[in-house]
């Protein structure tokens, strides 16, 4: 069995493995309670971790390098938008171009400016997200029980994991507590109500696309400049798809999105640390913990855990009628 | 009113489409500093300049009509299928299976039976997903994208702990026996005087591919089955008016669907690698979508997509292998189809539609 | 003299090559009710949705009170004061009324303060005008009479001066039809200025003041509604003298040929809709059922053609048909011969992309005719036996090659009832058999019913059209939340009983 220690590692490292599928999972939630599927939250990390990689580097700013990220992500969630919203087209059939297109460029792109096969030269320094010591933790890593819990669970994150956790009660805040939040609600349940009540359904869906862009950036960022150092081909690895099922798990909610990506960074931390785990004589081969996560995901789809039943509109162009 | 004439649908907008996607993917080329002229030179050359490389074209080409036929036979049902990798995965190890633990006496029969293995686990594994999709409604973008990562690391885990041959530390089955060799397109034309490269893949599947392309056409717009499965995509709520049973459609549709993505596996494994690898699919399964899309889901644009999308794949690997272009410009032209052909597909029709309008309203 | 309300002059708009509206000039008169009437697709919604900002007009200007004003958006035509309640509700079902109520009308970026500023607002309102909701309540657990109120209430919350209200009645009974009457006189009587556009010749004659007749995109006359007669005005409509009677004999009816007991419906939501009815159709006669669409109607239809299953016991010429399972779907209910034009021939009774020689067979399409082996089908029958049928139904235009969606209502329907008729049913199920058809249509389409009852075959109309029902059935029976409200034949009743029992209230209480 693991000890406390094993344990507190375990969950530090689900934290970590957790802020990306967090991030990318809030993203999501902005644009599908607006009413716009995004299967494409894979492709605009993927984007996020190649440009905030590549430009951390050339500039040794990993703030620059966010940066691009950011604004690399925001350009093909401004695709998917024009696409799904002013061309109306078809939301699935848009992010599985924009996954492909992420996959395609990253490498193309890496292997123009860097020769190393498709990836970057590995960050240090300035040029990556370093961790963040909070207050004390050295003081009272020696206090039995909760010191350990803050000296290597709570502290020692970079800002990232920080800034995703907060994202949870602001995003929440956001959508249940202020005008846009009602009206973001509302154009994904009904988009009708709100261009009758004089409210651009363009406008609101773009701005919730936007936000997903911004988010996906900073998940795609805090891959390759925080938990790893430096871009890689395909490093998201299937991260959009698990966030994508982990927002479903939470049925669209921002404080179930965040214990559903907590249970699915827990499920990558184990099979990361443990390659086929003996159960009293059972052995789990180390490909159904990498699977388990799809498999629940389709677990939770079929019902058996309760109906996820997704925002009305959603995966509907809107088309003005009477 | 139809806004503009049928053959500007089927004709007119697909190749602007690709005409859009080729513009682009010339400015990627340009932005490497390559020169996009010299660069569609050599695909030319590479892809089509010789039987080898006509041989490669026409064996990616097998890949891809097996697998948009897949996905267009499921769009006719109004389903998205994302799945084909995964059950072409699942196909490979049908194959497998089949090749391997049964001594095939000729070629033949392996390939009838293979062909059988290849569909069964292709078609099994579209089950599931089609199953849970028609009983609990669960959305089979979504549970064949999931799929896809499950056939995945199924694969890895028969590979490694159960087809890999003891002392082998490749995650990779044994060699399938000399008597399951198929026919490659040498050996088939070698009888009526046409000399054929021997080193190039492409082989007998590729006929099978070709009555694939026939049956699935007479499927859909000839038999009782294809009505159905058509009327089904276009209004659920008709079908149930008329008797149609939906959870019979879907289950059908994506069973046929499965089994033709899982049958590429007959030329990718049988045909060519003449054993099961890890990630033998290689993307084709994906590539299916912008096939199908950039066929209009009809199985004579299928086979023309799959032949252009044969040439992009050869033509790409000649480019990788002369100059600084990687291979993964294929994926970003693939994506720039999907994109232009699916989902801006209102970006391209709306002016041709309005066009058309004023056309006719100058004529009236 | 002051200003009008609202002036249109020389509105013009084309949807594509359709011109829905053509140089339409209107004005209507402060503090009055002004009604417009017109056949399906005449262009008085597209009007109107250019007045609020949904459409943009391709010639044309609109005055609001004596002001030149661009109305390019909703927003612009809420701040001219113009408020609209659509046909189809534009509420989100899983908000409150409260939160409905300020959509888009919010009072700064928080919350809070919006939801309790608007809650004094909607008291003192409903005060005013009598229009009580609970604010609080979820739209998908009020009524229609009540989402309408908070459409209205949307509007006033919004300060609109002009109301416009598109068929309002749709949905409701009569008697909530008179209460909303009631509301628009109050709303009058305080100055606001009411433009109610429907269908329905009474609606304009009881509660209009002034009413404007529009034809296939134009204006064709604006007169006082105490100057004119219903018949004047369906004259307008429909360009030419209009029978509003169907002309038919008396009834024979004969053995009985549907048998209904105790028949029970849910629909996908799992709230029973059909709570126990019974009915039964005899050969040779026409059973209207009368209600406001949402009472069960539906449903009674569409477990009768297989669409749903059912509990309870439905028997076809003596024999038990079944309800659930195998031989409950619409292929044995063909096989049956029982025929089925549906409610929404769009979504339900054709395949809008389908040929209309691919439509002609919809449902049949596994007949033996129609066949050519056991795996292929005879597309040349197909061809041929559409081309009979619309040569017989006189659907326009005569060609088998044009998809559905290219045939104006009427003629869909002609096809649909072509394709159900002459399969010369023992029992033909028919539900809003004239929705969105032309009247000349509808004549065609309610010969072609009388005819089939004259061959001594059993009819089940279902419709929300009173009128349709009066005219057409030979016994009418009333459906209310799921229940027979009571049977009634149409010369031993009146308009206003039969509303009374499609709201709710029972024949003895009446």
């Amino acid at each position: 069995m693991m000890d406390f220690m094993t344990l507190i590692q375990v969950l530090d490292s689900t934290v970590r493995l957790a802020t990306p599928l967090l991030l990318a999972c809030l993203a999501g939630l902005y644009s599908e309670r607006a009413g716009i599927f995004d299967i494409g939250l894979e492709g605009k990390m993927l984007v996020a971790a190649f440009f905030s990689a590549a430009i951390a580097y050339v500039s040794g700013s990993v703030w620059l390098g966010l940066l691009a990220g950011i604004g690399a992500s925001m350009l093909l969630a401004g695709l998917h938008g024009l696409a799904s919203i002013t061309f109306r087209g078809n939301q699935l059939i848009s992010g599985v171009a924009i996954n492909f297109l992420a996959a395609g460029m990253t490498v193309l792109i890496a292997q123009d400016w860097f020769q190393q096969g498709g990836r970057t030269p590995s960050l240090a320094g300035n040029a990556r997200f370093n961790p963040i010591e909070l207050p004390f933790a050295e003081a009272l890593s020696g206090v039995p029980f909760f010191g350990p819990i803050y000296a290597e669970l709570l502290s020692g994150h970079s800002i990232l994991v920080y800034i995703a956790f907060l994202a949870v009660p602001g995003t929440w805040w956001l959508l249940y507590r202020t005008r846009f939040g009602l009206r973001l609600r509302a154009v994904g349940e009904n988009p009708a109500a709100v261009d009758t009540a004089g409210v651009s359904v363009v406008g609101l869906r773009y701005a919730a696309v936007g936000i997903c862009g911004i988010l996906c950036g900073i998940a795609g960022a805090y891959l390759a400049t925080a938990l790893q150092a430096g871009f890689v081909k395909d490093m998201t690895a299937g991260r959009g798809f698990i966030a994508l099922a982990a927002l479903i798990f939470a049925k669209w909610r921002p404080w179930q999105a965040m214990w559903a990506c907590l249970l699915f960074g827990f499920l990558q931390a184990i099979a990361l640390r443990y390659q086929n785990i003996d159960l009293g004589g059972v052995v789990i081969p180390v490909q159904v913990m990498d699977a388990l996560p799809y498999i629940l995901t389709v677990v939770i789809l079929a019902g058996f855990v309760g109906k996820a039943i997704p925002p009305r509109a959603g995966g509907e162009p809107y088309v003005k009628e009477r | 009113m139809d806004k503009m004439p049928h053959w500007a649908d089927v004709v007119l907008i697909p190749l602007i489409s690709l005409i859009l996607a080729a513009i682009l993917s010339a400015l990627v080329i340009l932005a490497i500093g390559e020169d996009p002229v010299a660069a569609v030179k050599m695909m030319v050359n590479g892809a089509l300049g010789s039987t080898y490389g006509w041989g490669y074209t026409l064996y990616y080409a097998t890949n891809f009509m097996f697998t948009g036929l897949a996905v267009s036979v499921a769009f006719h049902a109004r389903m998205f299928n994302i799945g084909g990798e995964g059950q072409a995965m699942l196909g490979g190890l049908g194959v497998a299976l089949v090749c391997l633990y049964i001594p095939w006496p000729h070629w033949t029969l392996a390939l009838v039976f293979a062909s059988l293995g290849a569909a069964v686990f292709g078609a099994l594994w579209a089950a599931i997903p089609a199953w849970l999709q028609a009983k609990r409604g669960s959305h089979i973008v979504i549970t064949t994208i999931m799929f896809n990562f499950i056939a995945a690391a199924v694969l890895n885990y028969v590979l490694v702990n159960l087809l890999r041959p003891a002392r082998s530390m490749d995650p990779a089955s044994a060699k399938f026996p000399d008597a399951v060799h198929l026919p490659t397109l040498h050996d088939l034309l070698a009888p009526f005087g046409i000399a054929f490269s021997k080193s190039a893949p492409a082989n007998v599947t590729l006929l099978i591919a070709l009555g694939a392309c026939v049956l699935v056409w007479a499927l859909i717009w000839r038999t009782r089955l294809g009505y159905e499965i058509r009327a089904y995509g276009h209004s659920e709520t008709g079908a149930l008016y008329a008797g149609i049973s939906p959870t019979k459609i879907i289950m059908i549709a994506m069973l046929i669907s499965g089994a033709l993505a899982g049958m590429m596996a007959v030329n990718n494994v049988m045909g060519e690698a003449e054993r099961l690898v890890l990630n033998a699919t290689e993307g084709a399964g994906f590539i299916g979508i912008a096939v199908a899309l950039m066929g209009r889901n009809h199985p004579f644009g299928v086979f023309l997509a799959a032949i252009l999308f044969g040439f992009l794949y050869q033509g790409g690997a000649e480019l990788a292998l002369w100059t600084k272009i990687p291979r993964e410009l294929i994926v970003v032209i693939q994506a720039l189809v999907i994109l232009f052909t699916g989902a801006l597909d209102n970006m391209v029709r709306m002016p041709l539609e309005k066009l058309f309008l004023a056309l006719r309203r100058r004529n009236a | 003299m002051t200003a009008p309300a609202i002036e249109l002059k020389g509105i013009s708009k084309s949807f594509g090559p359709v011109q829905a509206n053509k140089d339409i000039s209107i004005s209507v008169a402060p503090g009055t009710i002004h009604g417009i009437i017109g056949e399906n697709g005449a262009g008085k919604s597209t009007l109107m949705s250019i007045l609020y900002g949904f459409y943009k007009a391709d010639k044309g200007e609109v005055w609001i009170n004596g002001k030149h004003t661009e109305i390019p958006d909703s927003q612009a035509a809420i701040a001219a004061g113009i408020g609209m309640v659509f046909q189809h509700f534009k509420l989100v079902e899983n908000f409150t009324v409260l939160e409905n109520i300020i959509l888009g009308a919010e009072d700064g970026p928080w919350l809070r303060p919006s939801l309790s500023k608007a809650a004094k607002i909607l008291d003192e309102l409903a005060t005013e005008y009598e229009l009580n909701v609970n604010p609080d309540a979820l739209i998908e657990e009020i009524g229609v009479g009540m989402q309408q109120r908070v459409e209205i209430l949307k509007a006033l919350y919004r300060q609109a001066d002009i109301l416009i209200l598109d068929e309002p009645t749709g949905v409701l009974t009569p008697p909530e039809a008179d209460q909303l009457f009631r509301i628009l006189y109050r709303l009058r009587d305080e100055g606001k200025t009411i433009i109610l556009i429907t269908h329905k010749l009474r609606e304009i004659m009881d509660a209009t003041d002034t009413v404007s007749v529009m034809r296939r995109g134009e204006m064709t006359a604006t007169v006082k509604t105490a100057d004119t007669s219903p018949e004047e005005l369906a004259e307008l409509m429909v360009g030419r003298k209009v029978l509003l009677q169907v002309d038919k004999v008396p009834a024979s009816p004969g053995a009985k040929v549907l048998e209904i007991e105790n028949l029970r419906v849910t629909d996908d939501q799992g709230v029973e809709r059909v709570k126990g009815i019974d009915l039964t159709v005899r050969a040779g006669e026409i059973l209207g059922i009368a209600g406001v669409a949402g009472n069960g109607q539906s449903e009674l239809l569409e477990v009768l053609g297989g669409m749903r299953p059912g509990v309870g016991v439905i028997r076809l010429n003596g024999e038990p048909l079944p309800l659930t399972g195998p031989g409950s779907d619409g292929q044995s209910r063909r096989a049956a011969h029982i025929a089925h034009v549906p409610e929404d021939r769009q979504r339900e009774g054709l395949i809008m992309e389908f040929y209309a020689w691919e439509n002609v067979a919809f449902g049949y399409h596994r007949d033996q005719a129609y066949q050519k082996s056991k795996l292929l089908m005879d597309n040349t029958a197909l061809r041929q036996d559409a081309d009979e049928k619309i040569e017989r139904f006189d659907v326009r235009p005569a060609n088998s090659w044009l998809t559905a969606k290219n045939f104006s209502g009427g003629n869909q329907q002609k096809i649909v009832v072509a394709r159900e008729i002459e399969r010369n049913p023992d029992l033909l199920l028919i539900g809003q058999p004239t929705r969105g058809v032309d009247i000349g249509a509808i004549e065609f389409i309610h010969k072609q019913i009388v005819a089939l009852r004259d061959a001594g075959k059993a009819v089940l109309l279902v419709s929300v059209e009173l009128e349709e029902i009066l005219s057409l059935s030979d016994r009418i029976a009333v459906m209310f939340d799921g229940r027979i409200m009571g049977e009634r034949l149409p010369d031993a009743t009146t308009e206003k009983e039969l509303g009374l029992l499609m709201a709710g209230v029972s024949g003895e209480a009446a």
